[in-house]
């Protein structure tokens, strides 16, 4: 069930043309079953390059992404995907939204209401079934997206940003949310990020990624207890490891002090 | 109302019609229309009138009313409306048909259009009136050369509105339907259709009228009935220029009603969307 990623660094092939624009370089790590991974890392650094190769949206031009023992050759099944962007088709109703990727697979009629039901009263968006995309507030159109990325049932959630278009308030019920869904479903999630507090609180690991051209640069454990609540970040144990992540994110690319880094990695 | 239609042309390019000019002058909006229409009446009775055209040259805009009313109650025009609207029919349903899959190919397809675009303009640049003998000459006078006409004279439009439609369709909707693992096909049917939709229908109200168009030239170069038919006949051998103009009122008449159709085609099929 476990998910590997790996590009080598040695991507200047043949095909590397001066004018391409090299996004990652050299990014290997692996995501275990119903881990939840945030990969943190400066504007620009290839995040959400990682993501879409991670999905089988790119191709990686060196490298293989493997899932649960197969290479990913192209959108997966077995992987829900949350945009930036709630990404609802505007003109269909909340239900033919969520129900988007079982009408895709071929679903039968009966099996996509039943199946939509239940995901629209898993994010709690059952009273607007009905509603168009444009009625509803942010917030419930990002939580319709992810009721969306899950009708399929996938084995990994990915999510690229999914909070930066929320405010502050909606963003930390929006993460309780999604750990809520997280317990309920067996799923592994990675997921992008730009704030830090965010990546204390969600993940167990955090993969730190330098500027363009991506690398790993570190991956810090963060040893909170679950169930998580939002406090836990601004406890000494949380506060200890957002300076690990807000060090590494200082520093970029630049290569930090040997002993410092052998401390941090695992 | 042609500010009304100013505004809704506008709007073809992509979203649905702005209302805010309905808003902004909630009470007077058909009130204005029909001022409108009895200003032109006016004028047209003042001018009669005034320069005292005989009725075989201008007539009077009642002496049009009462002939168009006979002419529909003596059968005069009846079949002749019917011939036209069974070709406008026709038209539409060859020329979307062709339309539609053209427009989606040149829109998907940038090779295709750099192909098929040369031909597809020229064919528009002909003109339809040089065409149409031909075109009877080859089908035959009667219901199928003149649909066939009216499929030419649409066809430029709503391809090209198509296509600009298939090419507005949100890159961003296109990669979520990637992500979960659309078909070509289904991608097609599901978001790109239906994100074009606006567009195309935009297209078709410009294509409506010009269908009416094309069913009266066609009628010209070759029909035994039809409202182009009855044009020649009220000039011709009838002599009779209130009927003529009965005629062209039908006519008018007819594209209006068309187009309407597919504004309200349009409210029911996008509606409103934010």
């Amino acid at each position: 069930m476990g998910k590997r990623f790996r590009a080598p660094a040695d991507a200047d092939g043949s095909a590397a043309a001066s004018t391409t624009l090299r996004a990652l370089e050299d990014v290997t790590f692996e995501v275990g079953a119903r881990e939840i991974v945030a990969i943190v890392g400066p504007n620009g650094c290839g995040k959400s390059t990682l993501l879409r190769l991670i999905a089988g949206l790119l191709t990686p031009d060196v490298g293989t992404v493997d899932l649960g023992g197969q290479p990913v050759t192209g959108p997966d099944p077995r992987v829900g995907f949350v945009f930036q962007e709630p990404r609802l088709l505007p003109w269909a109703s909340i239900r033919d939204n969520v129900g988007f990727p079982l009408r895709l697979a071929d679903r039968s009629e009966a099996e996509r209401q039943a199946r939509v039901t239940e995901l629209l009263e898993q994010v709690d968006l059952a009273a607007f079934a009905n509603a168009r995309p444009h009625q509803l507030s942010g917030g419930m159109r990002q939580r319709a997206a992810i009721a969306r990325a899950l009708a399929l049932e996938p084995s990994v959630l990915l999510l690229d940003e999914p909070f930066s278009s929320l405010d502050a308030l909606t963003r930390e019920r929006f993460g309780l949310e999604l750990l809520e869904i997280w317990e309920r479903t067996a799923t592994t999630i990675v997921l992008v990020t730009h704030s830090i507090p965010e990546a204390v609180f969600l993940a167990d690991r955090v993969v730190m990624l330098s500027r363009r051209p991506g690398h790993v640069v570190a991956q810090i454990h963060v040893g909170l207890p679950r169930p998580r609540s939002p406090e836990q970040v601004d406890t000494p144990a949380g506060n200890a490891v957002a300076l690990q992540i807000r060090h590494w994110l200082a520093d970029g690319a630049e290569a930090p002090a040997s002993g410092q880094m052998e401390a941090m990695r695992t | 109302m042609s500010a009304a239609l100013d505004e809704r042309e506008a709007a073809v390019s992509g979203v649905a019609p702005d209302r805010t000019l309905a808003h902004r002058r909630r009470l007077p909006g058909w009130l204005l229309a029909l001022g409108g229409v009895a200003v032109l009446l006016l004028a047209w009775k003042l001018l009669v009138v005034v320069a005292g055209y005989p009725t075989f040259v201008l007539p009077a805009p009642e002496v049009v009313a009462a002939r168009f009313v006979r002419a529909w109650a003596d059968g005069t025009i009846e079949p002749h409306a019917a011939a036209t609207i069974e070709e406008i029919v026709g038209g539409l349903i060859i020329g979307v048909g062709a339309a539609l899959p053209l427009g989606a190919l040149l829109g998907r397809s940038r090779l295709a259009e750099q192909v098929l675009a040369p031909y597809f303009v020229a064919a528009q640049a002909t003109p339809i009136l040089a065409v149409a003998p031909l075109i009877v000459l080859w089908f035959g006078t009667g219901l199928v050369s003149i649909a066939a006409i009216c499929a030419v004279v649409l066809f430029f439009p709503v391809t090209v509105a198509t296509m600009v439609g298939v090419r507005s369709v949100d890159p961003r909707l296109v990669e979520m339907a990637a992500a979960f693992r659309a078909t070509p096909r289904q991608r097609l049917l599901w978001v790109e259709v239906p994100a074009a939709l606006p567009a195309i229908l935009g297209g078709l109200r410009v294509g409506v009228t010009l269908a009416v168009v094309g069913a009266i030239v066609g009628e010209w170069a070759g029909a035994n009935a039809g409202l182009g038919v009855l044009i020649n006949l009220a000039r011709g051998s009838l002599f009779d220029t209130p009927l003529l103009f009965a005629t062209l009122l039908t006519i008018a008449l007819l594209g209006i009603g068309l187009y309407l159709l597919v504004v309200f085609a349009e409210r029911r099929l996008v509606g409103v969307r934010a």
